[in-house]
Order: structure tokens, then sequence, then C-alpha cells
């Protein structure tokens, strides 16, 4: 059978259980929307800002647990597309991003809306393709679409020429791909793992740490078993939040920069500390000198890079953070639990010390709203239930250490690209790949403003999005900085002139609140999230709050400024 | 930590874009490059790109794995984990002043190299040999005065005996 190149495209990415894509059409991919427009089992979300659709893209890929699918014209099309790609491959997040391209023979000439993109971002995807002949399209979409999500995931990016699209081609569906030079080792080392299980057995002040591979490779059961088995407090990194529950007592909350002072004081006296699908990014580290300093590290990474880069590890464990943990949790089920939870009474007590001498807190006085406090009222109005995405800066790191997620992709951020504006595209995506859930995006003033331009797709698409903007008229975190170690010199992070929000929902077509009485935080919360549509509930809180503790950037995560 | 040459030589797909990923990749994570060859294989979908790297032991495992992961890179070998064969070409322009000439023509035996190109003022020497055979010949020619030199990167290949 002879189908068109977007004919081939449209199957390939049916074939692949996804059912949303994102994307913004040109003169390059006019065939392929054409096509799309035919499809009615395949729903083109159309975003107001490339960056937009694969922000969306990396959020439906983490709520939706496949990959996320973005669709763009060539040049500029492609170009707003990098930042988001360089997130997503940051966050290892599986996508395919396909591009437009002028046509083969123009390719090199400098032709209108021409860009290299595969060469823009050869460094920030996991691969990327041009396709110059059309036999090869249905097989190179497939191995796309196979190396996003095995392995350690990632996006791919294929530039697909417009003639390419245009070509009549015979179309058989190919085979499963096998590629010689990509075989992702799945499967941990035996030997390593009863070695892990040694180590558990001699722990006294264990801690686990999860990270994002927790969340990719969804080995939350097995990983929240073997804490509950052996009685080992978790902590995990902004990407593993979810990975453990967060209403759990044996959860200490987030370690690092960040991270609560029980947390980072358990991994800095922890004498074992098993680590899986973490990188040890330096935002959980500090000064990497002072990390741990009397503790033995088992990590688990499907990615061998990840292991001895930053931080020497006593027992890596290269394979499948699901495949690992249900194997070592097979040894230590084979033992008794008394045997992996010696002297545990005293490490628990002197954890829950530091949790009494030093929780999270700040003052919630009468007259100005504090930021956690929304955080908190909004966690208590959802019961922990909403998907959450978050902006970047102050309002994302609030989110993290107030919002206890109790279940895996509920907590959808940038980071470690950390982008400003992710937020409201990537609700927008959860939203497309749960409509049964509430999705709610916690963001900053300054952030907002970032990808403003996708409400109008939420209203346009019936992606409701319930917005909450904690407003301190500031851009919070470099503000905090400059408070903190620029003597207070607050340049250019002023945001004093700002539009009123309120009647920009409305302008979009969309709900507005405002609140800025701490009396009225839980009226305001309730009412915005129980109108239907997509709504803004804007916060004026106050303007110098700070996050709380926090670790200086390169000191030891042991060593906190505290409020 | 020390700094050692290392020697790799690795396999990739015969694909447009692969070198450009091998370098992108090392500028990228501020590795160093000290010289680069590429060839076909008897296989025509992969060439074999040969590298020398001076790092300490704890980049150079990095490197490793991360030339790995790339995709279009089929296997990783460090030839300084083994014993191997080096070779390296280099043409060696120097100035053949009359006085000199016998004394460069000596050398040029001794080191069992070929004087391939002969003029009133010059000679070109072809050389091959591992890196310190070619250093050696070059700093005894710098006297006479080296006009220009092109040289390959290293090439090599493990022993039948590669243990070492
Ligand atoms: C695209 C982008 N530009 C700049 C930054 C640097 N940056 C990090 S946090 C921040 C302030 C964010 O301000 P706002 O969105 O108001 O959030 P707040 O910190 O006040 O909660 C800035 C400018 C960034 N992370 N991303």
């Amino acid at each position: 059978m002879k189908l068109t190149g977007a004919q081939i495209l449209v199957q390939m990415i049916k074939s692949q259980g996804v059912d949303t894509i994102f994307g913004y059409p040109g003169g390059a991919t006019i065939d392929i929307h054409d096509e799309l427009d035919r499809h009615d089992d395949l729903r083109h979300i159309l975003v107001r800002h490339e960056q937009g659709a694969v922000h969306a893209a990396d959020a439906y890929a983490r709520a939706h647990k496949t990959v996320g699918v973005a669709l763009v014209t060539s040049g500029p099309g492609a170009t707003n597309t990098v930042t988001g790609i360089a997130s997503a491959h940051s966050d290892s997040i599986p996508m395919v991003v396909f591009t437009g391209q002028v046509p083969t023979g123009l390719i090199g000439n400098d032709a209108f809306q021409e860009v290299d993109i595969v060469g823009i971002t050869r460094p920030c995807t996991k691969h990327n393709y041009l396709v110059k002949d059309p036999k090869k399209l249905a097989c190179t979409i497939q191995e796309a679409f196979h190396i996003a999500q095995s392995g350690r995931p990632g996006p791919v990016l294929v530039d697909l020429p417009k003639d390419i699209i245009q070509a009549q081609i015979e179309f058989n569906m190919p085979e499963p791909t096998r590629m010689r030079s990509y075989k992702p080792n799945y499967k941990p080392n035996k030997k390593q793992m009863s070695k892990a299980v040694e180590m558990l057995k001699s722990a006294r002040r264990p801690v686990m740490l999860g990270g994002g591979g927790i969340i990719s490779s969804q080995a939350s059961e097995e990983f929240t078993k073997i804490a509950k088995l052996a009685n080992i407090p978790v902590t995990g990194t902004l990407m593993g939040l979810g990975s453990y529950p967060g209403s759990d007592d044996n959860w200490l909350g987030m370690l690092g920069m960040h991270g609560t002072y029980r947390a980072n004081m358990s991994i800095g006296h922890s004498d074992l500390i098993l680590a899986a699908g973490v990188r040890f990014d330096d935002r959980v580290t500090g000064n990497i000198e002072k990390f741990a300093p009397q503790a033995q590290i088992i990590q688990i990474d499907i990615d061998p890079t990840s292991i001895h880069k930053n931080i020497e590890v006593h027992c890596p464990i290269v394979g499948d953070c699901k495949m690992a943990l249900a194997d070592i949790l097979d040894l230590m089920e084979k033992e008794s639990p008394a045997d992996f939870q010696q002297d545990r009474e005293a490490w628990l007590d002197r954890i829950n010390e530091w949790k009494q001498t030093t929780p999270l807190k700040y003052d919630q006085g009468y007259d100005t709203i504090k930021p956690q406090y929304v955080v908190e009222k909004l966690y208590e109005v959802t019961e922990g239930k909403a998907i959450v995405s978050t902006e970047v800066g102050q309002n994302q790191m609030w989110a993290a250490q107030y919002y206890h997620f109790d279940e895996p992709n509920h907590f959808i951020t940038s980071g470690g690209l950390g982008v400003m504006g992710f937020g409201l595209p990537a609700a927008i995506g959860a939203k497309a790949a749960r409509p049964d859930k509430l999705v709610v995006n916690i963001a900053g003033d300054g952030s907002i403003q970032m990808n403003i331009q996708e409400l109008m797709t939420a209203i346009a698409s019936d992606l409701d999005v319930k917005i909450v903007i904690l407003n301190n008229r500031f851009l919070g975190m470099v503000r905090q900085w400059q408070e903190l170690f620029y003597d207070k010199a607050y340049a250019s992070t002023d945001l004093e002139k700002a539009p009123d929000f309120v009647k920009l929902a409305e302008a979009y077509g969309a709900k507005g609140f405002k609140c800025d009485d701490p009396a009225n935080v839980t009226e305001t919360l309730k009412t915005g999230l129980n109108t239907p549509g997509t709504v803004i509930m804007e916060f004026i809180v106050e303007r110098e709050e700070s996050v709380y503790p926090m670790v200086p950037a390169g000191g030891a995560i042991t060593d906190m400024l505290l409020v | 930590m020390e700094i050692n040459r290392y020697l790799l030589s690795i396999l990739v797909d015969n694909e447009p874009g692969v070198l450009s990923r091998i370098v992108g990749l090392f500028s990228g994570r501020g590795f160093n490059i000290d010289s680069l060859s590429v060839a076909k294989t008897t296989d025509p979908n992969v060439s074999v790109i040969t590298m020398v790297t001076y790092c300490d032991i704890h980049i150079i495992e990095q490197i490793k794995k991360q030339l790995h992961k790339l995709i279009n890179v089929i296997t990783v070998n460090d030839l300084t984990e083994k014993k191997y064969v080096e070779r390296q070409l280099a043409l060696i322009k120097v100035h053949a002043k009359t006085e000199k000439r016998a004394e460069i023509m000596r050398i040029v035996d001794i080191f069992r190299s070929k004087i391939v190109d002969v003029g009133h003022a010059h000679f070109t020497i072809e050389i091959s040999g591992d890196s310190g055979k070619i250093e050696a010949f070059t700093s005894l020619m710098q006297p006479m005065g080296i006009v220009e030199i092109a040289s390959t990167g290293a090439i090599a290949l493990g022993r039948e005996n590669g243990k070492k």
C-alpha cells in the first residue's frame, strides 16, 4: 500500500499508544496537519508557542507514562523548541519532537526558514535524525520512539524535509527496532545486589534516596517496600518527589539546597545510602568533599555515566531501578526483617530530634499572606491528590516543601534545567494525559509571564488547569540571593509593574480571583478550584519572604542557613 | 591526579554526523582530544575512530562511558589496557643545507624513514612509528630547521596476545 510521508508519520505515532500530540504548524508541516485533521483518535493540541508544545509533551509523558510528542515547523518553529528539549534532556523525559524542514534539495542553501536543527540540538537530545530517504521514514520514527523510552529515557528529534512528507511510499509496519550500537542494559548484576543486601544488613544509620529514575522506571512500590521492611528513613531529590509517600512518618522531606534540615542531617550522618535513580546533581550534594562523609553508598542507575561521575560509590549497580530494587527486595525477604533493623531505634530517635528542633517553618501572621501558607492550604484543600506542576524559583521550592506527594507522576517540574515558563504548558500537558485529575500550576508572578499565551491553549482545548500565582512582585529566588549575598541590591528583580492577573484571565476567557488577606486564602482556593474551566488564583504574598532552610552554593549540605 | 596518555579505538556506525557527535561530546564536557583519525573498516556500515587523549583515570572512565552512551557508538576499546601496535605517519620538510645533507640522510637511515622529495633547499621526509619515535625524530631534525610538518593521528590495533 502506498502512503504519503505524512500518513506514515501519523500511523507510526498512533502505533506507539500516543493519543495526543502538541504542535504548531508552518509551511513545512501543512501536509502533516492536514493529515492529522482526518484522525479523531490522535488529538492535536494547538499551542500558542512552540516552547509550550514541548513542555506540554514533557508533562504529558510524565503523567501518562508514555512518550510525549511535539510537532513544529522548520526554522523558527524548530528553534523555539530548544529550551523545552534541553529541559526534557536534563530530566530524562521520553519525548519525540518532529520538526519540519525545507525540502532535501534546498538543505544547505540557506533556504527560507532553514536551520540545522539537528546540529543545534545534538548536545541536548538523546539522539536525533534528519530523514533524507522516504524509505527510511517509518523505521526512523520507530527507532526514535524506541530510543526515547528505553534505557535512560530522553528526547529524540526527527527532522522531516517537506519532500519526504509529501513522498508516496510503499508502507509496511517496520520490524521491532534492533540496533547493534544501542542496547541498554536493564539487568543488574547479581553479585552487586547480594553485596548491597549485606551492606544494608550491617548498616546502623541507613537512609534511602530516591530520584527521578524511580519515577521513570515505575519502581516506587519496590522502593517503598524495601524502606518499610528495613524501617529505613527516606529522602528524595526534587525529581524524586512522590517516589515514596510524602505523608509517611519515615519520609524525611526533600534533600539538598532547599531540603529539610532533617533530610540533610540524616544524609550527613548516615553510614549507608541506598540511592536509586539519582545522579548526585550539585543542588543535592552541595560541597562534594563534605557530602555524607561517613556513608557507604549503593547507587542503582540505568546510566553508567551517572555512577562515579560526581560521587565515589561503594556498590554501583547498573540496571533498571525497578528490576534491581525488586531483586534486592526478594533477597531481603528471604531473611528476617530484624537483621536489617539493628540499632534502628537510636537512629530514628536522632532523626526525630532534628525534626522537632528544626522543622520547616514560617510565621503566618494576620496581615500578609505567606506563600508557604498558600501551598499548605492548597495541599489540604486538594487532599494531596492534585497533579501539581510548578514554575521555577521560590514557588517551585515551596511546592516541593509543602505539598506532600504520596504518589509518583504527580509532581511535574523542570528540575535539571530550571525553566521559567515550564509550569503552565506542563499543566496543560498533564491535563491532556489525565483528564480525570485536578491539575494545578503553582506559579511565580515572573515565570507565569513567560508562557502566559498558553492560557489560550488551555481554554481553546478545554484542558482546565488551575493556576495559583504566588505574587511577590519580585523575581523572588534571584531577589533572595541578592538579599543574602549581594547586600540587598535588588538589581533587575523588581516586578512591581505587572499586569492585572484577574483581568488578564478574563481577557483570555478564564476566571480570575485575587486574594490578599490570610483569612481568605482557604476560601479563595476552594472557590477557584471549584469553578469550572481554567482559573487563575492570584495571591498577593509577603514580598521579601525567602526559602529556608538553604545551603549556600558550594557549602556542605549539613551547613544550612535556617530561618 | 596523574595524567596519562590513553588510546581509544572506537567503532561507530558509518553515518553522517557521527564524528560531530563525538567531537561535540568532547568539547561540551571539557575533555581534550590530542589526535583523532577516522577510517573505514571491512564492514561498510562501520567506521573506526582512533583517538588519543591525555587525562586522569577518573576522566577516562567518564569519557569511555559517555562515548558508549552515544547511540551511534558500537564499541569503545581502550587499547592502553592491552598490548597494541600503534603507528602514526608524519611528513617533515627540513632545510637541507649542503653541509647538513649527509647528517640528515644518516638520521633518516637510522630511523628507517625515507626521503620522499628532494629539492635544492629542502628534503621532505616520511616517517612512521609510534608517537615516541616521531617525537624523537622531530627533535633531532629541529636543529636542521624544520619548515613544515604534516602528521596523521595515531592509529592502532590490539596484538594477538592482547592481555597486558
Ligand atoms: C528561562 C529562565 N530565565 C531565568 C531564570 C533565572 N531565574 C531563576 S528563579 C528566577 C525568579 C523567578 O521569579 P518568579 O517566577 O516570580 O518566582 P519566585 O521565585 O518569585 O517564586 C529567575 C529569574 C530561569 N530559571 N529561567
